[in-house]
C-alpha cells in the first residue's frame, strides 16, 4: 500500500508533463512514452558513466529534457498547431515512432536496471525501500518547484497566460511561440524526469515507456487538464488503488482496471474528479 | 449507381490482377507476398472508414482483427466448425462488441476517442491473455486435421487467399457505397463539424457507434482468416500495436478518405515494410522511417498521394474516389 503511495508519486509526475502540454496548447503529446523511456535510458548511461547518486543525476536529465522538447517543438508540433487534432496527434506519434525504432536498434528491447539501493527505513515489521521513498521525494520536490514557477514568476505566468486565451496574450506583448516551446520543453522535462526516478525502482527495456504513457492518461483524465498539483494527487491516487489490488489479482490485470478506470471518468467527469467547471 | 463508377471497375481489376497473378505460375512466394498487401488494404479501407470519413482516429483497429482471429480460430479448433461459418460468426460477434462498445464510448469527443483506443487495445490485449480457454499467452494452435475440410493443407492455402481477395475487394466496395450514401454524407458532416451536424439533425453518437462497428466486422472476418491459414495466434503477434499504427501511415500516405488513396498507400507501404525488413541493415529502422514518413505527409502533404494526383491531375477527381 505504502509502496504504491510513493509509486503514485511518480506516476503523478509523469502525469503533470502531459498535462501541462495538453493544458496549454491542447496537444496531445504521443512522444510522451517514448520520452518517458529516454529518461530512463539516459539515467542508464549517466550512472553507468559518472556512478553518481542518481537522485542528483536528476539536474541534467532534467536539462536534457528540456532542450530535447525544445527540439521536438520545433520539428513536429509548432506546424500544427491550430490544425486539426488529428494532424498534431499524428505528428508528435511520429516522433514518438522514430524515437523507439532508434531505441531499439541502439539498445535492443533486452531489460536493463540501474543497479543502485539506498539503505531502507524499517517501521515496526515492514520496511520501506530507501528508493521508493527517494523518488518519491524527488517527485515532489520537482512538483513544488514546477508549481512555484507557474504562479510566482513572469514566465510561468505567461504560459498560464497563453493557455488561457492565445489571442489575448498576444496582444498583451507576449511571444507565444516561445511560450509554447518552453511549455513542451518542461514538459518533456517531466517525462525525462519521472522515467529517470522509475529506472531507480524497476527493471525496464525501451518499451516500458508505453505502459507509463497509459497510466499517464489515466492521471490526467483524472485530474482534470493544466493542474499541475492535482496531477500529482490523482497519480498518488493510481499507485494506492495498484497498491491495494495487487495482492489479490494477477499482475496482468492492471492494465485492464486502469483502462475500465480511465472510460468510466471520461464519461462520468468529463473535467476530471478534481476539475472545476472553467475547466 | 454504383455500375456507372470507375472507381468500382478499377477495384475488380485490382482483385482480378491480384486472383491471376500468382495463379498463373501456381507462384506460392508470389501468393504470400499478395495476401500481406491484401490484408494491409482490408485493415486501411476499414480504418479510413474512421478516420478518413468520420475524422476519428483509431488507434486501436487491429484490436478487430485479432480478436476475429481468436474467435474464429476457437471455433474452428475446439468447437471443430467450418472455416466459413467460424469467420462470419467472427465477424458477427467482433461487430457486435464494437457497437456496444462504440455507444459508450463514442460519446467522447475527438482527442478523447483516441486515446480511448489505445485503451481498449491495451485492455483487449491484457484480457486475452489471461483467459483461460484462448490459451492465456501461449495462444492456440491449429492440429493439422484443422485443413481437412478445405482438401488438406495445400488446398486450403489457395482457398484462403481467393476467400481474403474476396474480403478486399468487399471492404473497398463497402467504402465506395458508404461514401456515395446518405450515411456518409453524415459522417463527412460529423468530420467537419460535429456540433453543426448535431444542429442539422444527425444522431452523432450513433451514427459514430455504427461505423465504429461496421469498420470491425470486414478486419475480423480477415482475421479468422488469416490465423486460420497461420495455424497459430497468440496475444502478442494478434494484438499488435505497430501494426494498428504503420495502418495510420499508410492511409496517410496514400490519402485519407479516397478509397483508392488508402489501397495505394496499403499497398506501397507494405511493399516497403517488406523490403526493408528484409534487407539486414535496415530492418532496425524499419519504424524510423516508417516515422519519418508519416511526419513528412502531416508535414507538407496532409491529403497524400491521391492529394498530389487531384492537384495536377484536375480530372482525376472524376474517376479516383
Amino acid at each position: 500500500m505504502i509502496d504504491g503511495l510513493l509509486v503514485g508519486a511518480v506516476y503523478g509526475l509523469a502525469a503533470m508533463g502531459l498535462s501541462l502540454i495538453w493544458g496549454v496548447m491542447d496537444v496531445i503529446n504521443l512522444t510522451h512514452g517514448a520520452m518517458i523511456a529516454l529518461g530512463m535510458f539516459a539515467m542508464y548511461l549517466l550512472f553507468a558513466l559518472t556512478s553518481a547518486n542518481p537522485y542528483l543525476l536528476l539536474v541534467p536529465i532534467l536539462g536534457i529534457g528540456l532542450v530535447l522538447g525544445v527540439l521536438v517543438y520545433w520539428l513536429s508540433v509548432h506546424w500544427v498547431l491550430g490544425r486539426s487534432q488529428l494532424m498534431s496527434l499524428l505528428s508528435t506519434f511520429s516522433v514518438n515512432m522514430m524515437v523507439i525504432g532508434i531505441g531499439t536498434a541502439l539498445w535492443s528491447t533486452s531489460p536493463y536496471n540501474v543497479n543502485f539501493t539506498l539503505k531502507g527505513i524499517t517501521v515496526g515489521d515492514y520496511t520501506f525501500t530507501g528508493n521508493h521513498i527517494a523518488a518519491a521525494c524527488s517527485a515532489l520536490i520537482i512538483a513544488l518547484l514546477l508549481e512555484l514557477f507557474l504562479y510566482r514568476t513572469r514566465m510561468g505566468k505567461a504560459i498560464r497566460a497563453v493557455a488561457d486565451n492565445r489571442e489575448a496574450a498576444e496582444l498583451m506583448g507576449i511571444s507565444s511561440t516561445a511560450v509554447l516551446a518552453i511549455a513542451f520543453g518542461i514538459g518533456i522535462a517531466l517525462a525525462l524526469g519521472s522515467g529517470a526516478l522509475v529506472s531507480t525502482l524497476f527493471p525496464f527495456t525501451i518499451l516500458s515507456g508505453a505502459v507509463y504513457q497509459l497510466k499517464s492518461f489515466v492521471v490526467t483524465v483524472l485530474a482534470g487538464l493544466g493542474k499541475p498539483l492535482g496531477a500529482l494527487a490523482a497519480g498518488v491516487l493510481l499507485g494506492l488503488l495498484e497498491g491495494a489490488v495487487t495482492p489479490f489479482i494477477a499482475v496482468s490485470w492492471i492494465p485492464l482496471i486502469e483502462f475500465g478506470l480511465f472510460v468510466v471518468v471520461l464519461i462520468l467527469f468529463p473535467r476530471g474528479i478534481f476539475g472545476r467547471a472553467t475547466a | 449507381v454504383i455500375f456507372k463508377r470507375p472507381s468500382f471497375w478499377l477495384t475488380l481489376l485490382l482483385a482480378a490482377v491480384f486472383v491471376y497473378l500468382p495463379m498463373r505460375g501456381n507462384d506460392a512466394a508470389l501468393r504470400e507476398d499478395l495476401i500481406l498487401v491484401a490484408v494491409a488494404i482490408i485493415l486501411v479501407s476499414n480504418l479510413n472508414l474512421m478516420i478518413g470519413y468520420t475524422g476519428y482516429v483509431n488507434f486501436g483497429h487491429i484490436v478487430f482483427y485479432g480478436l476475429g482471429g481468436y474467435v474464429g480460430l476457437y471455433l474452428v479448433s475446439a468447437r471443430g466448425w467450418h472455416l466459413p461459418s467460424a469467420a462470419l460468426t467472427a465477424g458477427v460477434f467482433v461487430s457486435i462488441c464494437a457497437l456496444l462498445f462504440g455507444l459508450g464510448v463514442l460519446r467522447l469527443r475527438g482527442a478523447y476517442f483516441a486515446l480511448a483506443t489505445v485503451g481498449i487495445l491495451v485492455a483487449v490485449h491484457a484480457f486475452v491473455s489471461n483467459f483461460d480457454p484462448w490459451g492465456r499467452s501461449t495462444g492456440m494452435y491449429l492440429p493439422f486435421e484443422a485443413y481437412e475440410p478445405l482438401g488438406g493443407a495445400m488446398r486450403a492455402l489457395w482457398t484462403t487467399y481467393y476467400l481474403i481477395i474476396a474480403v478486399m475487394t468487399l471492404s473497398m466496395i463497402l467504402s465506395l457505397t458508404i461514401k456515395r450514401s446518405k450515411f456518409g454524407l453524415g459522417l463527412f458532416a460529423i468530420r467537419e463539424d460535429e456540433d453543426a451536424a448535431v444542429v442539422l439533425g444527425i444522431n452523432a453518437t450513433v451514427y459514430k457507434a455504427i461505423i465504429y462497428s461496421v469498420s470491425a466486422f470486414l478486419p475480423a472476418v480477415a482475421g479468422a482468416l488469416m490465423f486460420y491459414k497461420n495455424g497459430m495466434i497468440d496475444p502478442s503477434i494478434a494484438f499488435e500495436y505497430m501494426l494498428s499504427i504503420e495502418g495510420i501511415v499508410m492511409l496517410m500516405l496514400g490519402g485519407q478518405g479516397t478509397v483508392i488513396g488508402a489501397a495505394m498507400g496499403a499497398g506501397l507501404y507494405e511493399r516497403l515494410r517488406s523490403y526493408l525488413l528484409t534487407q539486414p541493415r535496415l530492418s532496425n529502422f524499419h519504424l524510423v522511417i516508417a516515422g519519418g514518413l508519416l511526419l513528412v505527409v502531416v508535414l507538407f502533404a496532409s491529403s497524400g498521394l491521391i492529394g498530389w494526383l487531384y492537384r495536377f491531375v484536375p480530372r482525376s477527381r472524376e474517376v479516383i474516389e
